[in-house]
């Protein structure tokens, strides 16, 4: 039978559908890997992002896919809602495989809450500027928000602090 | 709660491609997604709950023919069989969710008064005994803090923008305060849960929704309306013409074509 190490090793295979640069580890969404030697099964613990998020089922498939394809045939995935999942869990190495990407990663503790009309400072991740502006709490997905740069006048995405 | 979520994420859902510009389409719609996310996690607790019960008590809770159904087959109900196998009198949603879009600004007015009983409502069951719940409410409280801060901005933006702007919100405010009473009306289940210790007290949160309400309108350059009376009955599932229509477009699929899956 596989070991844990293992199954999080194919794990980080399994990239998240919206944003292929991120594997599921790097965005802290799986909380739990157990592997029951009598039964031969394994369980893989994940926690959604936000409450809608149309990717979870799609993870859900693609992690069992990649199990199935290195031979491990009795798999559960378990949606786990409890603790919420926040971007404090994304991995440092994922912030910056995201900066990369041209999405700029969150910037706060996600405790923080912010006023009305108030918006974190955030990086253009093209040209370093710290001249942008929200345009948008809400992008493409429900994890971003949408900025543009007032100096390369670029339009960019932010990984929302949640 | 499932079901006020439910119905103001399809409301919200219905601007899909028609908002006034790209943005804000997509800012609906993301949270037309978290009420629908969150109605998921609602219903799906509560066919598990429902599954446990004596057949009896299952034909008290809901009398919809296609439900009970189901269940005198001694099938297990999953969360999709109550969204959309229920008709409107076991819809317990209150009527303020169930109202039109109209417009913008009733839209937004409609978002910001539901959104601020939302916040109060998913802090205070924090403290619930049951733990499904405050799972839940701690999920969902993370997406309604950003569903608060957009209404309240929009409420501030329309009143304190323009003479009509200031005029289209002032009158969605007046036409909706009549159904926010209700909000704050324990039901027959709000009590029983309260008692049980897994509810809230409802009625404890107008004081705070009051203050909060108060306190953007007045920002907004715009006037707490008077009016003293308030319509009530969708928590005992009489409703208003609205929910009708709501549900033939929500349920057309499932009942066209019974356990159909996408």
């Amino acid at each position: 039978m596989v070991s844990s190490e293992q199954i999080y090793h194919i794990l980080s295979t399994v990239t998240d559908p919206e944003v292929p640069v991120l594997t599921i580890l790097d965005l802290g969404i799986v909380r739990d890997v157990l592997v029951n030697e009598e039964e031969q099964l394994v369980q893989v613990y994940i926690t959604p992002t936000y409450s809608g998020c149309p990717a979870m089922d799609v993870i859900a498939m693609q992690i069992k896919m990649a199990l199935l394809g290195n031979g491990i045939k009795n798999i559960e995935v378990i949606h786990q809602i409890s603790p919420a999942w926040t971007t404090d869990w994304m991995t440092e190495a994922g912030k910056v495989k995201l900066q990369q990407y041209g999405i700029a990663p969150p910037v706060q503790k996600s405790s923080h809450i912010m006023g009305l009309f108030e918006e974190p400072v955030v990086l253009c991740p093209r040209c370093n500027s710290i001249n942008t502006q929200l345009v948008s709490q809400f992008g493409a997905t429900s994890c971003k928000a949408q900025y543009r740069c007032l100096d390369c006048k670029e339009p960019f995405e932010h990984f929302k602090c949640h | 709660m499932a079901d006020n979520a439910l119905i103001i994420g399809h409301r919200l859902s219905e601007w899909c491609g028609h908002g006034p510009i790209l943005e804000q389409d997509i800012a609906l719609t993301n949270m037309s997604l978290d009420h629908l996310g969150q109605a998921r996690s609602l219903y799906q607790y509560a066919a598990d709950l429902y599954n446990t019960l004596p057949a009896e008590q299952k034909n008290i809770l809901f009398t919809s023919t296609a439900l009970q159904t189901k269940v005198s087959a001694a099938q297990a109900l999953q969360e999709d069989d109550l969204a959309f196998l229920r008709d409107a009198w076991d819809f317990k949603n209150v009527l303020l969710v169930e109202q039109p879009n109209k417009d913008w600004a009733y839209t937004i007015a409609r978002s910001f008064f539901y959104d601020a009983f939302n916040y109060l409502y998913y802090t205070a069951l924090l403290k619930s005994n049951d733990a499904t719940i405050v799972a839940i409410a701690q999920k969902s409280l993370k997406e309604v803090t950003y569903h608060l801060r957009w209404s309240s901005e929009w409420v501030i933006r329309l009143g304190d923008g323009t003479s009509q702007s200031h005029d289209k919100i002032q009158q969605a405010i007046n036409d909706l305060w009549a159904f926010t009473g209700e909000l704050f009306i324990p039901s027959a289940a709000d009590e029983m849960a309260l008692a049980d210790g897994y509810g809230v007290a409802i009625d404890d949160l107008k004081t705070a929704w009051l203050k909060k309400v108060n306190a953007i309108i007045t920002e907004a350059t715009l006037q707490v309306p008077h009016a003293t009376w308030m319509q009530q009955g969708g928590k005992v599932g009489t409703h208003s013409e609205h929910l009708g229509y709501v549900l033939a477009e929500l349920q057309f699929m499932q009942r066209a074509y019974p356990n159909m899956q996408w």
